[in-house]
């Protein structure tokens, strides 16, 4: 039983990584990981939003009717993260700024709604709270690691702490948008390599990976209804 | 060109090639890495996404203007905002359906996909940021306007230019690991090199 739980726990952080394996979420990823600060601030922000949202579908799960659960499940994450923007208006105001948009725009993370539709309607409270902070968690280490490489090579610093040599010879393409995407799609080829292939099953963006895969039903994807026709 | 046309098209320009939705703010990657793999349904995702972006402009601008800073209700922007174009998704996609099948079967298709893409939500959020004026409507409107369909034609142009790359990498022989998913990656890493040329380059042109 406690094993099972520790399961949940785990899954988002390793198994089922959301940036790295599942490949979710990806536009605040690339967007905020200039700097580790912002990306544990990112990090938090999201895990608080997908730990809410979660208890309270979850609680919600027998209430809320089938046919419109993806606009209820938009309401709920879209009032937490109005909360999380007042919190961080009224106590973070660098922070803030360096999120700038980003942080408006969890509602539309492919995560928070993903973890709705695949776990928090389907389980219990206390199991969908432990998924949330295991995703969560995940999406933070996956954010600081990222964050932690752009900021070292590309401003030569690590949380706004300069870092010897590398402070006078940053390599700057790395903290701008190429070097986002770059350095991204190298991290992804790294655990390919390490886990022999094993770790990212869905190499390519699929229904699962789409957000809107529960709204739409694979009616409305393209390569469906081409593979329909033939 | 008088000052004013010169404005706009200094806005269209900017958020077309400088502020790229995609390749430099880095909104809109799902559809972007997602739906980039053949020209056709490039194309087509990038049309509904120009038509949504403008329609929710139009839509969202008002009411941020007329009823949540009237009602100093400025907080709420976030929920009201997603209901409202969820909800206009749809309505829009009920309409083209009975009344024009011929744009639902080439629009449609991919209009509940952008009801949750960060790049409409974004652009109706940034536009309240930049272009709201306190007292008058009209002139800011405009350039909201004017912002959005320059950032839906940014969205177009990276579509068609990636899903080009794209179809060429797909042939490339590359490392096993580096299959799928990261040379996708990578390559976008290089289209989005080459925008950064742009920079400085619609101040040039205009006078600044």
């Amino acid at each position: 039983m406690n094993n099972n739980k520790l399961k949940i726990l785990t899954n988002g952080i390793i198994k089922e990584n959301p940036i790295l394996v599942l490949i979710l979420g990806t536009c605040p990823f690339l967007a905020v990981t200039t700097q580790a600060s912002n990306a544990i601030g990112m990090g938090a922000a999201v895990t608080f939003v997908l730990l809410c949202s979660n208890v309270m579908i979850s609680l919600l799960r027998k209430v809320i009717s089938d046919k419109v659960r993806i606009p209820c499940y938009i309401v709920v994450i879209a009032s937490f993260v109005t909360l999380v923007q007042m919190i961080v208006k009224a106590f973070a105001q660098d922070l803030d700024k360096a999120l700038g948009i980003y942080l408006p725009l969890i509602v539309v993370n492919c995560i928070i709604l993903g973890r709705a539709e695949m776990f928090a309607n389907k389980n219990n409270p206390l199991d969908s709270a432990l998924d949330a902070i295991g995703m969560g968690v995940g999406y933070t280490l996956a954010m600081l690691a990222m964050a932690s490489i752009r900021e070292i090579f590309g401003a030569g610093t690590w949380f706004g702490l300069p870092i010897p040599v590398l402070a006078e010879n940053n390599i700057s393409i790395m903290t701008m948008a190429p070097g986002g995407f770059a350095i991204f799609g190298i991290l992804i080829a790294i655990i390919n390599k390490a886990s022999n292939g094993k770790a990212i099953k869905k190499k390519d963006f699929s229904c699962e990976g789409c957000p809107s895969a529960a709204a739409c039903n694979g009616q409305n994807c393209a390569e469906k209804r081409e593979a329909a026709a033939k | 060109m008088s000052e004013v046309m010169k404005n706009y098209a200094a806005i269209v320009l900017a958020a077309i090639l400088v502020n790229n939705y995609v390749l430099s703010q880095f909104l809109g990657i799902c559809p972007f890495l997602g739906v980039s793999k053949k020209l056709d349904q490039a194309a087509g995702m990038s049309v509904a996404v120009i038509f949504v972006m403008l329609l929710a402009t139009a839509v969202t601008y008002p009411i941020q203007f007329f009823v949540l800073n009237e009602l100093d209700l400025a907080y709420l922007q976030t929920i009201v905002f997603i209901l409202v174009i969820a909800a206009l998704v749809q309505l829009v996609e009920i309409i083209l359906k009975k009344y024009i099948p011929a744009l639902h079967a080439s629009l449609g298709v991919y209009l509940p996909l952008i009801t949750t893409n960060c790049a409409v939500l974004g652009v109706c959020i940034s536009n309240i940021d930049n272009y709201l004026l306190t007292k008058d409507f009209g002139p800011g409107f405009a350039q909201a306007m004017f912002n959005s369909l320059g950032s839906g034609l940014g969205f177009l142009l990276a579509m068609v230019l990636f899903s080009g790359v794209r179809s060429r990498v797909d042939k490339c022989k590359c490392p096993e690991c580096f299959k799928g998913m990261p040379i996708t990656l990578i390559s976008a890493a290089i289209v989005s090199v080459s925008f950064m040329g742009f920079a400085g380059v619609v101040d040039k042109l205009l006078g600044g």
